[in-house]
């Protein structure tokens, strides 16, 4: 059982098998991935080096049947090695106990796009892999037809086995397997897939993770596990302000240090930094303990550059007189905003904060690289080997293919590692060792105190609502550090993917509406974590939308479904929003009848509109993003000023759903992450440093504060698989916040406008 | 120089006395189960059970484990079979699965210790542990149902 992990697959010299013959039907070239005639500019056809759907990259069947399917998407709790095996493996006709899964190298040119994140694994490789599955049973049938001299169209392949109704016949997988790999692969229109009605695991709760038992038998191997003969450790100390560099340095207490080999300096980054290493003094040592005692001895004195007085107290008032100031850029105008306004009956206005945040995976990153005949080889825990592989290659002076980039499992991402600056820092420190394996671990301090963070952010909100409380007018002013400033000098305006994200796509049904953007200049690394913008848009929109209500004396939940609408499809393009995550505004319009029902199905769930008793309060908010619709339920009791959130209930409309059980998982994790948001998490700087460091200080939910009960709802057409897929990795994130800060406004008529709620109700 | 016995195997480690159990594990043993999260006895990733009682081995320096007896993950039961690991294989608890050998070390000793748990007995024991990816409602679960079948084994054996 234990045989799905990357180091077990490799240990019984499986990839090595397939030149002996072992694994017969994955010896081959591959077929070019695109598809001519399908559109080049969205979805999957839009990503870097597209998808592939040929069976010989991503099934290998061996002679005793088992099959092995690649991963070439990255495992980080969202259970994507499971889920792509189902696909593959229910087109095949596979018996699960014979699957296993081998994890892909970084390698675009041959497997399509890998880069893991966008909640895209499943929305865009979903057909694909289908067709991977159902062209290896076609080949597999071909093979047995042609053995027993019957028609193709007489035999059936499933159970693993292919037989022939008329002779009563049938052949095993792994005895057709050779004479299939000979074949050539079915042309892609001549395919036919399963449907949906014969399908055994796709929507089905009865799969287990294919690496449970490794995971609860420690047998997994994460990059921060990686073991390399004669393999070294290192740690950096890395400039405490954003764009710093070494004065001076001292390292002579570190070298006496018996066990300490060498200390290294990295260059500091240059503007913009993109994924380039932070720079500083590298310890390499015999082991993690004496790497990091060899850091603690180092003499350093920093000269700390421009950032050296970023200040979050500081900088929330710069951000808020932005926000409160005349003359951003107009990014959504629709109808007259003014005019409106000034004919309100009745104005309101709100002014929400949110703190940068930390993406914290619990494996920080880590990462071995080991240089041998100028080939570098990598194990590490990256969500974009590809973009990895080319930076790794930059960095050492190699070309891309004398770089393997080797993935491992993922303690956590989030974000975090689709930034490969730490597999650089390997590189460069296992080069200074002549290109000895050098394993580097980045320690908690440095994961919160070096980080690409999420960015910080205040969202001015005004409308204007007449005589029958009706919202007439909505101005949305979004002042915000951008991502694009590590790519770019510092464009201090968000960019459209940013702007996409619940903001210029919001779909309320108000007339009058404009949004702005001011500008606002980046002090820290800033980076993708999980949801990204519509983390500060939920927030804000749909804090709003309660404060409105209460203005209006309504129900939060009556006036939220009628800010949502009737229910219309809505093209996004037409309100600014050329992005629409990447997908055709055709086949993924915003849909506000399927908003509304997320939202109904969360306040049932939750039993809304229940009476509560003194110090308790139910909230709701609903939000659209990676072309999902999540609306969460909360109810939260506040005892002397702390909150806990007992009960929470979300539902979620993903489109057809391919692994239900990790819908539910994604959701639940997702809850416990917005609480924490909510209630406790942030990262602050002062004089450019961050002032949080471990878990003792950067705080996240444990076992006592998280929901005792959460009810998780798959809503909508949960076997449409023609239709498109949503996301599920970030959605069930951005309105968690907002449905417990609105209960805690019901449950204490104190409106929570700053994150986190830290200590904001004590008296 | 130190000896301990590790999964029921005699090992020595005559390095820096003040290495922490953790690293002495990780990267001396080879037993990389055990899990870095924090270093700071905050996050339980690398929980152990230092002769029965779960502890961090992160914060515990080898030198004072003359002749203790270390369970790590890898050798928390034979076949993988401990009530709890097939709790948590039930229940699909994992999500990442980096905090999981910390919680089904702690929650091993938590079922093996008790013969009954409630929420409140959670709460107190399995809050040492962190989950960044918020596995703690099937944590929950299949700690009560390990717990269940713990004292069913009892029971059965009682009899
Ligand atoms: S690593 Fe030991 S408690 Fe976190
Ligand atoms: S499962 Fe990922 S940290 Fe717990």
């Amino acid at each position: 059982m234990r045989n799905s992990s990357i180091t077990n697959v490799s240990r019984r010299g499986l990839l090595g098998g397939m030149g002996a013959g072992a694994f017969v039907l994955a010896v081959g070239l591959p077929r070019p991935g695109r598809a001519q005639e399908e559109e080049p500019e969205f979805g999957r056809d839009a990503m870097p080096n597209g998808w592939r759907d040929d069976p010989k990259i991503f099934i290998a069947i061996a002679e005793d049947g088992t099959v092995t399917v690649t991963c070439h998407r990255q495992e980080m709790g969202q259970g994507v090695r499971t889920s792509i095996a189902m696909v593959v493996a229910d087109e095949l006709g596979a018996e699960w106990d014979n699957v296993r899964v081998t994890q892909a190298p970084g390698d675009e040119e041959k497997y399509g796009n890998q880069d893991t994140d966008g909640s895209r694994s499943l929305r865009h490789h979903f057909m694909p892999l289908r067709r991977a599955g159902a062209a290896a049973r076609t080949m597999l049938e071909q093979a047995a037809a042609a053995q027993w001299g019957v028609d193709v169209a007489e035999v059936k392949a499933d159970g693993h086995k292919v037989s022939h109704a008329g002779s009563g016949k049938s052949l095993g997988y792994g005895e057709l397997a050779a004479a299939a790999m000979d074949l050539e692969v079915p042309a892609r229109d001549s395919l036919t897939l399963k449907d949906p009605s014969e399908f055994r695991y796709i929507g089905k709760n009865s799969i287990g993770l294919v690496d449970n038992m490794d995971i609860t038998t420690g047998n997994t191997t994460y990059g921060i596990d990686v073991r390399r003969e004669g393999m070294l450790y290192a740690v950096v100390a890395r400039p405490p302000v954003y764009g710093g560099k070494v004065a001076s340095l001292d390292d002579s207490a570190a070298l006496a240090i018996d066990g300490v080999e060498k200390v290294v300096q990295i260059d500091p980054a240059e503007f913009p930094t993109e994924f380039a290493p932070l720079g500083g003094v590298a310890v390499i040592a015999k082991n993690t303990y004496l790497a990091m005692k060899g850091r603690d001895a180092l003499q350093i004195e920093w000269e700390d550059g421009p950032n050296a007085e970023y200040d979050s107290e500081a900088y929330r008032e710069s951000l808020s007189q932005a926000a409160n100031s005349d003359g951003g850029k107009v990014i959504r105008d629709e109808g007259d905003y003014d005019a409106a306004a000034a004919g309100a009956a009745q104005t309101v206005e709100a002014e929400y904060y949110i703190p940068h945040l930390a993406q914290a995976p619990m494996e920080p990153p880590a990462a071995v690289v080991e240089i041998k005949d100028g080939k570098a080889e990598a194990w590490a825990c990256v969500q974009a080997p590809q973009v990895t592989r080319l930076r790794l290659a930059e960095r050492l002076g190699l070309s891309e293919d004398a770089v393997k980039v080797n993935v491992t499992l993922l303690g956590g991402g989030f974000g975090r590692k689709s930034k490969p600056d730490f597999v650089l820092e390997a590189g460069i420190l296992s080069q200074a060792m002549d290109g000895a394996p050098v394993k580097l671990t980045w320690s908690r301090e440095d994961d919160i105190r070096h980080g690409y963070y999420h960015t910080v952010s205040v969202e001015k909100m005004t409308a204007g609502l007449d005589a029958d409380g009706k919202t007439i007018a909505w101005r949305h002013r979004t002042a915000a550090p951008t991502i694009g400033s590590i790519f770019a000098p510092d464009p201090a305006q968000k960019l459209p993917f940013e702007l996409g994200m619940g903001l210029l796509n919001m779909p309320l049904a108000i007339e009058n509406i404009r949004a702005e953007n001011p500008q606002a200049q980046a002090h820290v690394r800033i980076g993708w974590y999980r949801a990204v913008s519509n983390i500060p848009h939920a927030f804000a929109i749909q804090s709003f939308a309660a404060e409105l209500a209460n203005a209006a004396g309504r129900d939060q939940k009556d006036y939220l479904l009628e800010l949502i609408g009737p229910a219309r499809q809505i093209d996004p393009t037409n309100q600014g929003d050329v992005w629409n995550y990447g997908e055709n505004p055709d086949v993924y319009p915003v849909d506000t009848g399927r908003m509304a029902a997320v939202v109904e199905a969360a306040a049932d769930g939750i039993e809304w509109g229940r009476e509560m008793p003194e110090g308790r309060g139910l909230g709701i908010a609903g939000h659209y993003s990676f072309v999902s619709y999540v609306a969460v339920a909360a109810e939260v009791e506040v005892v002397d000023g702390e909150v806990m959130v007992p009960r929470v209930s979300i539902a979620i409309d993903c489109g057809a759903h391919v692994n239900p059980d990790r819908i539910r998982s994604q959701m639940e994790g997702a809850v416990i992450m917005g609480v924490g948001q909510a209630l406790m998490t942030e990262v602050n700087f002062a004089e450019g440093r961050a002032q949080q460091g471990n878990f003792d200080s950067y705080l996240i939910p444990r076992m006592d504060r998280a929901p005792k009960r959460i009810d998780v709802h798959l809503v909508g057409d949960d076997a449409a698989y023609d239709r498109p897929l949503g996301g599920v990795g970030e959605p069930g994130l951005p309105p968690v916040v907002p449905a417990i800060t609105n209960a805690v406004f019901a449950a204490t008529k104190k409106r929570i406008r700053r994150l986190p709620i830290a200590d904001q109700l004590r008296s | 120089m130190v000896k301990l016995v590790i999964n029921g195997e005699e090992r020595q480690f005559d390095g820096d006395q003040d290495t922490p159990l953790l690293w002495v594990l990780r990267d001396e043993m080879g037993l990389t189960g055990t899990k870095f999260g924090c270093g700071i006895a905050a996050c339980g990733a690398c929980t152990v059970h230092i002769d029965g009682a779960p502890s961090f081995a992160c914060v515990t320096p080898v030198g004072v484990l003359e002749g203790a007896k270390i369970t790590t993950i890898e050798g928390l039961s034979e076949n993988g079979d401990h009530p709890v690991q097939e709790a948590w294989r039930d229940l699909n608890v994992a999500q990442c699965g980096y905090c999981q050998a910390g919680q089904v070390m702690q929650a091993a000793a938590l079922v093996d210790q008790y013969d009954t748990v409630t929420d409140e007995d959670i709460d107190a024991v399995m809050s040492a542990n962190l989950c960044r990816c918020g596995t703690y409602p099937r944590i929950r679960a299949a700690v009560k149902q390990a717990a269940a079948a713990k004292s069913g084994t009892k029971e059965a054996e009682a009899q």
